[in-house]
């Protein structure tokens, strides 16, 4: 609990005669009110996350439907039946593969357009701070809400989009965007990468006011063009963010439930895994069920970040 | 004209034209659920395409109608917003009343497991929700917290606080240890020394923390469904709003009516802090 072994062998040579206790020394006391302080946040992290991560994994290896809750315990009989039906129930391998290209598409969608937002808006000009404001709505509005909008957007019937659409652009026929298969998951990941270029945004336009100016000025005395200047010294320099962001974001929008859930709800073949979870466990009630789903998806997605993990510090060591 | 000239002057007007671009992709969907939130729906039947509203064509009904309560022949949103109001006041508050001493600790004292727990954060962070739901779905179901707010404001203060602690944490590493050494010296207190000194420095930065839980648990969608659906007195705004649109006869003027009373509070919030706010969530992504 306290640092009192590594204590004990730094200082021999103040130890106290053996009567009496050991005083305590100042960095015990440091050491035990950190513990204090920190106590309240991790039983919280530990009672409302940790826990139930491990019962997840629990559940998992039983059959428990909602029904029968009340009469199985922590530690019921352990069974691999879940697993079994989770991975021969139709759709499954669909979902998986739904899935990753709604996070890979989100991910490198939401970046490449912060990219772009970080690079115009850079330098200062009038009104920057508005334009920068307004860059970040789609983050901190409440999703409920802009699904909502796009929904009304893309409506066939009364939405802005297909209305100047037809207009303006010459569509022949209304387009069902979000209830038409070949349409409805690109859709979706428009949606995502519009909510979340705001988070990318923010993290490379902070890195890029860091980059610093003599850099720049240096590779303008050389005669470096915009592009030139861009690819070799800026590109460069933001790439460990870019790095970073591109493994959040893709963690974040794989386990992403709510805005494939308000546009869609899983229709069109845009089912990804925690919508498909949700309903194991909502309209099933096969908690058992849901619960394997939910250990394959951080299976997979523990996977996938151990294979990105592995590539790029192979890559930053070569 | 040399390479450089063309691209500067090229790049000068793309910029252009990519600003104007942003501005219009982030503000139109906004500006557009305020002009619908406005409109008869008759009128927006026969013009889908119009931007602008006449002025006589103005209404108010559309709010009256979501505000309303059920027994009235209204959508009740009056309810939804102090449910809300008080889940995301309290989460916040008892958020930070658990941060500021977590981020205290992490950034000043020398404990066993210090590093450790960095690690932890980010891990919760990280981790999927879908995957604690289930579990939190079982308990709360088995203790009677299914339906109720308090089990919900724990699910967000869990949500929240690695983020929170990690914003304080940057925070409190600015603040220089000398003068708190100082206040020691003076015969203050561990929790003296915090009251006094640490957190009248860092006030700013505490309220960016605020307003960035308060965003998070007002906007919060999933655990609200999870946890709430079957007690319609209590839902939040958003879960209220994604409700609304499952009834059919609902029209699409009163949805967006209900949309800019769930996202007014926060879009006033956030241009009165943002640059509070951007500051505080970025601090240290300048080291990489």
């Amino acid at each position: 609990m306290t640092t009192t072994a590594p204590e004990a062998g730094r200082s021999p040579t103040r130890e106290r005669p053996p009567t009496g206790r050991r005083p305590v020394t100042l960095r015990q006391r440091e050491s035990r009110a950190g513990l204090a302080l920190v106590a309240p946040t991790l039983l919280v992290v530990v009672a409302v996350i940790g826990i139930p991560i491990v019962w997840t994994v629990l559940l998992a290896f039983q059959r428990v439907r909602l029904a029968t809750l009340r009469k199985t315990g922590l530690f019921g009989e352990f069974t691999m039946s879940n697993f079994d039906r989770v991975l021969h129930t139709p759709g499954f391998a669909d979902t998986l593969w739904t899935t990753l290209l709604y996070a890979v598409g989100g991910t490198f969608g939401s970046i490449a357009i912060g990219l772009v937002a970080a690079l115009v808006v850079r330098r200062p000009f009038k009104g920057r701070t508005l334009v920068r404001a307004s860059m970040l709505l789609p983050y901190v509005a409440p999703v409920v809400a802009v699904a909502f909008v796009w929904q009304v957007l893309l409506d066939p019937q009364l939405g802005l989009v297909n209305n100047w659409g037809q207009r303006f652009l010459g569509w022949d026929t209304p387009i069902p965007f979000l209830s038409q298969d070949s349409t409805a998951l690109w859709t979706v990941i428009a949606f995502e990468a519009w909510r979340y270029f705001p988070f990318a945004f923010l993290f490379l336009l902070a890195r890029l006011q860091a980059v610093p100016g003599e850099l720049e000025e240096a590779a303008l005395v050389d005669g470096a063009t915009p592009t030139q200047r861009f690819r070799h010294i800026l590109l460069p320099q933001l790439l460990p963010v870019i790095a970073l962001l591109s493994l959040l974001r893709f963690i974040m929008t794989f386990n992403k439930f709510d805005d494939v859930y308000l546009l869609t709800g899983g229709a069109a073949g845009t089912e990804v895994v925690s919508v498909r979870v949700y309903q194991f466990l909502t309209a099933r009630t096969d908690i058992g069920a849901a619960a394997a789903q939910a250990v394959v998806l951080a299976v997979v997605l523990i996977i996938f970040v151990g294979i990105y993990l592995r590539f790029f510090t192979a890559r930053k060591e070569a | 004209m040399d390479r450089d000239r063309i691209e500067t002057v090229t790049l000068r007007w793309l910029r252009r034209l990519v600003i104007a671009g942003f501005l219009l992709v982030t503000v139109l969907p906004f500006y557009y659920m305020l002009v619908l939130s406005v409109r008869p729906i008759e009128r927006l039947l026969l013009d889908p395409g119009a931007l602008l509203v006449p002025f006589g064509e103005l209404t108010v009904a559309t709010y009256a109608e979501v505000l309303k309560s059920v027994e009235e022949g209204g959508q009740g949103f009056l309810t939804f917003i102090r449910n809300s109001g008080i889940v995301a006041v309290s989460a916040t508050l008892l958020t930070l009343l658990v941060a500021i001493p977590g981020a205290y600790a992490v950034s000043r004292l020398r404990f066993f497991g210090r590093r450790q727990v960095n690690f932890l954060f980010l891990a919760v962070y990280l981790f999927p929700s879908i995957v604690i739901a289930i579990p939190l779905f079982v308990v709360f179901t088995r203790a009677g917290l299914r339906g109720s707010l308090l089990g919900l404001v724990l699910v967000y203060i869990s949500q929240t606080l690695p983020v929170s602690v990690y914003m304080l944490k940057n925070y409190f590493e600015t603040i220089p240890v000398s003068l708190e050494e100082s206040a020691a010296i003076d015969g203050a207190g561990r929790l003296g020394i915090i009251r006094r000194v640490s957190l009248p420095l860092a006030a700013p930065s505490i309220m960016a923390v605020a307003l960035y839980d308060f965003m998070i648990a007002w906007n919060e969608f999933f655990f609200a469904l999870l946890f709430l659906v079957d007690k319609p007195n209590r839902w939040t705004v958003s879960l209220g709003l994604s409700l609304l649109s499952d009834g059919v006869e609902v029209p699409k003027t009163v949805l967006m009516a209900g949309s800019v009373l769930l996202t007014l509070p926060i879009v006033i919030l956030f241009f009165a802090s943002e640059r509070l706010l951007t500051e505080g969530l970025t601090s240290g992504a300048e080291k990489g």
